[in-house]
């Protein structure tokens, strides 16, 4: 009789003890949207909140199922996009739908595309510096700024045209990258995340108050399109296939890069310094290899950027921005070249398809960078382990 | 082959070495013995050029080499089995080990394999999932890939069973047969000992006591300090 009573009561506890969590957990996320929608709302959310991962609780074995669920979605989708020979038709397919799309949808679309491909460009640069090497850079946006504002720059001072300042948007960005390099990397983990974000303000600032130069907050308008055989890129679908083409390049040469000795002297930093240099590595060398390379990516990305907007101000290039790229990096997968562009994907997509509900859009970012962080933290398309041989 | 004369290094403001004198040897086996903190990590992290050297020269093979970057040192034959082995966690045997022959264009594993059969059978396992001696066994094979003149281990026998150590001593002389130098640091002084031709004893960054390998280890004094007699 007694000990029933006691099983009984344990149980009780028990419970409490697996409700109360849930219950932090959605007043958490109901004072979130305490600043948006006022007392009332978030009471209201609380309520929704709590009811819903208290049912998500007490059927805990669906969680084991779901996460198995997105485990098995993401090998999928791995699969699709790393295995060569079973999916050949679908990598032609997808191919083919890449290069049709223009003639299929509304301009918008082949707006947001051209968005994601300066974003792909982006993310793989930053990419090499985080997911390769191991460096947090917090300031990525600075060089992204740089490459932008020379092309802008020597196309509204000089005249000169796309293709013959985009070299010197490359060279500049990358020598910033460099130069930054030199100091940061004596400095390691959070203390070099400090420097770059420091750097990426320093810049942003200067971009914004050197009036004479940059028009300052005004920004700089009627830079010039591309143009090739006096054919000008200014119509978006023309646009288009030119940032497509960029990404390809600058897929296969990240790929090559990675591939190579630079690659394998990167990755063993990042696994173990120590261990690195002991092996003959020349670490501080590779570590600047790797700032120069990411930041070139950047450069030409910013190059692209103000080729397509044809106006640039400061404002395009917030702290924010940075953790943006960060964040496409982190959500696809360190170090994972399909994952990388996934995430830039699924981060340039949701705010375009979650428009209606602009408010949230960072919120739902947030919380879905949580729960991914809980379910997935290798990533979504970082499953596999990072391989020197892709 | 190796000569640290009246090595000086420094963390921060705290003297770990305070005048160091060792020499190497061709073909022999030196160790180095002493409690946590006398500096015998710290000094094989000065040869290895990860520390620099406040004060005192390091000459190897009529070279200068202290100051010198760690690449460099690599480059000129000195490889380095880092305390607590340091192995690459996530990439494979193989690759972990084709990362020690960074400095050489050709990888030759079938030496290493022959050295240690178990890293062969597991050469696609990841490094992180072995047990502390095949660790132990990769790090010293990824240490040898580079094909150096002389070998710097710290603490092979560091967290292992006494069976696994026994086991890396032996493979420690064999590597010795076939012409590699070692310098070994140890807190196994008795094992370490018994392997040596010579023998110095650190204490708070100095040598104190330093010969043969087979008089140290009757000597009174390290008897009562290390060998627990």
């Amino acid at each position: 009789m007694r000990s029933e009573e006691l099983k009984v009561k344990s149980f009780d506890m028990n419970t409490l003890s697996t409700a109360a969590k849930p219950i932090i957990i959605a007043l958490w996320l109901s004072l979130l949207f305490l600043p948006f929608k006022g007392f009332k709302a978030a009471i209201l959310f609380f309520a929704i909140f709590s009811v819903l991962l208290l049912s998500l609780k007490f059927l805990s074995p669906y969680k084991k199922i779901f996460a198995e669920r997105l485990q098995i979605f993401s090998k999928k989708i791995y699969l699709l996009s790393v295995n060569r020979y079973p999916s050949i038709v679908i990598r032609s397919a997808l191919l083919l739908l890449i290069l049709t799309m223009p003639f299929m949808v509304r301009d918008y679309f082949i707006d947001v595309a051209i968005l994601v491909g300066i974003y792909v460009i982006l993310a793989l640069g930053l990419n090499v510096v985080v997911g390769f090497t191991g460096l947090l850079n917090l300031g990525f946006v600075a060089f992204y700024a740089i490459g932008a504002y020379t092309y802008a720059l020597l196309n509204t001072k000089f005249g000169i045209g796309f293709w013959s300042a985009l070299p010197f948007s490359l060279v500049i960005t990358s020598v910033a990258g460099f130069l930054l390099a030199i100091p940061a990397l004596r400095l390691r983990g959070d203390y070099l995340a400090i420097v770059t974000l420091g750097f990426g303000e320093i810049a942003r600032l200067i971009l914004n108050n050197w009036d004479s130069m940059t028009r300052g907050p005004n920004g700089i308008s009627g830079i010039a399109p591309p143009e090739i055989l006096s054919i000008s890129f200014g119509k978006l679908s023309h646009y288009y296939y030119l940032v497509f083409l960029f990404v390809i390049l600058t897929l296969f040469i990240t790929r090559r890069v990675y591939a190579s000795r630079i690659g394998r002297a990167w990755v063993a930093i990042r696994e173990d310094e120590i261990a690195a240099s002991a092996m003959g590595i020349n670490t501080t060398l590779y570590k600047l290899y790797a700032f120069a390379f990411g930041t070139f990516w950047a450069g030409l990305a910013g190059a692209l950027f103000s080729g397509k907007m044809q106006f640039v101000s400061p404002e395009s290039f917030t702290f924010m921005e940075s953790v943006l790229i960060l964040c496409m990096v982190i959500l696809g997968g360190l170090g994972s070249i399909p994952g990388v562009i996934f995430g830039a994907f699924i981060l340039v997509l949701l705010p375009e398809v979650l428009r209606e509900v602009q408010l949230y859009r960072m919120l739902s970012l947030g919380v879905g960078l949580v729960l991914m962080m809980i379910f997935r933290p290798q990533g979504l398309l970082g499953g596999k382990r990072v391989s020197l041989r892709s | 082959m190796l000569k640290l004369n009246g090595i000086h290094t420094f963390y921060g403001p705290i003297e770990a070495l305070r005048g160091i004198n060792i020499e190497v040897k061709q073909g022999e086996i030196v160790s180095l013995i002493g409690n946590n903190g006398a500096g015998k990590s710290t000094t094989l992290m000065t040869i290895s050029g990860i520390l620099k050297p406040q004060a005192g020269d390091i000459v190897f093979e009529g070279e200068g080499i202290g100051g010198m970057p760690p690449h460099r040192i690599v480059e000129m034959g000195i490889s380095q089995v880092p305390e607590g082995r340091r192995i690459f966690p996530r990439l494979t045997i193989k690759e972990n080990l084709e990362m020690g022959a960074y400095t050489k264009f050709k990888v030759q594993l079938d030496k290493i394999f022959e050295l240690f059969p178990v890293l062969k059978e597991r050469q696609k396992q990841l490094g992180g999932t072995l047990s502390g001696g095949e660790q132990q066994m990769l790090a010293i094979g990824r240490a040898l890939m580079s094909n150096p003149k002389l070998l710097l281990l710290d603490e092979p026998s560091l967290g292992l069973a006494p069976i696994i150590v026994s086991k890396i001593f032996r493979t420690i002389k064999d590597i010795n047969r076939e012409g590699v130098t070692v310098l070994l640091v140890e807190q196994n002084a008795r094992a370490a000992l018994k392997l040596s031709n010579k023998g110095y004893v650190l204490e708070t960054g100095k040598i104190v006591l330093e010969g043969k390998g087979e008089y140290l280890l009757i000597n009174e004094q390290l008897k009562k300090a290390y060998l627990g007699e």
